[in-house]
């Protein structure tokens, strides 16, 4: 299974790579901003996204809405400190299956994949 | 900027301290510029503020204390690029959680980041701003607020 982890932090995409690299990921992806997801994400295909929200060059809301128009069966958790409901359920709406808090610890990261991988859509989370 | 405000911010640097690093942080009694110049670590992430407020939130460390957080977050690298990720991370993180009290109208930039002490002039610091100190084991660091 490949995932596609997508942050401007590089602190964060290693911590999310370190915590799941055990896990049942094959494939582990990453991008720093929302162009450069995309690009990957159609190249490559990954089945699971974790997308943080305020980047550069491509906002994590806009780059949720550019996944699911290549590729309406992937699974998109958000992983943002922006904590505002609206920002939340805007993602949702617009195709992101569940929403992980920052800052997170490892468990929650865990439990939220983990929610992602059984199906149904999750609400915001942590804090 | 009221008394609300300033703990909606001092809520996030404990929610961030307490959940990644150690329920040891200690937050001071937050106070003006004008009265005594927060100091400045070697590593400041600025987060500019636009919407319905404007100017800017910064985190300020020194390199010693970033070492240490990277430490606790099992990331061995402490280059100068990490170093300046790991600042900039914290002020977005600080801020991005803001917007559960300010709403979403509280936008919040990418972070940008300024290594050195002698940026004081390129913070756009006045004495209308105010230091939430932060102490951790020897460490001491800061969140300063310039909202208008």
């Amino acid at each position: 299974m490949k995932i596609l982890i997508v942050d401007d932090s590089l602190v964060i995409r290693n911590r999310i790579q370190r915590v799941i690299g055990v896990r049942r990921f094959d494939n582990i992806l990453t991008a720093s901003n929302g162009r450069e997801a995309v690009e990957i994400f159609r190249r490559e295909k990954p089945e699971i996204v974790t997308l943080d929200i305020t980047m550069p060059e491509l906002d994590g809301i806009a780059t949720t809405s550019e996944l699911v128009r290549i590729n309406p069966g992937a699974m998109i958790l958000i992983v943002s400190a922006v904590a505002d409901k609206p920002t939340a359920i805007e993602a949702l709406k617009r195709g992101a299956h569940g929403f992980l808090l920052k800052p997170f610890t490892d468990q929650q990261l865990l439990d939220a994949l983990q929610m992602l991988l059984k199906g149904p859509k999750a609400g915001p989370r942590g804090r | 900027m009221d008394e609300k405000d300033i703990q909606v911010l001092i809520d996030g640097v404990v929610h961030y301290f307490h959940s990644i690093v150690d329920k040891g942080t200690e937050v001071g009694t937050p106070y003006l510029a004008e009265y005594e110049d927060p100091v400045i670590g070697d590593y400041t992430g600025v987060i500019q503020i636009s919407g319905v407020r404007r100017g800017s939130i910064y985190f300020t460390a020194p390199s010693a204390m970033l070492s240490h957080i990277l430490l606790k977050q099992g990331e061995p690298d402490r280059s100068p690029q990490v170093l300046a990720d790991i600042v900039g991370e914290v002020a977005n993180t600080i801020s991005g959680n803001a917007r559960r009290a300010f709403g979403q109208e509280f936008v919040i930039s990418v972070p940008s980041v300024h290594i050195g002490p002698q940026v004081r002039q390129k913070l756009a610091l006045n004495e209308r701003s105010v230091v939430i100190p932060i102490s951790w084991k020897q460490y001491r660091a800061a969140l300063v607020v310039s909202l208008s």
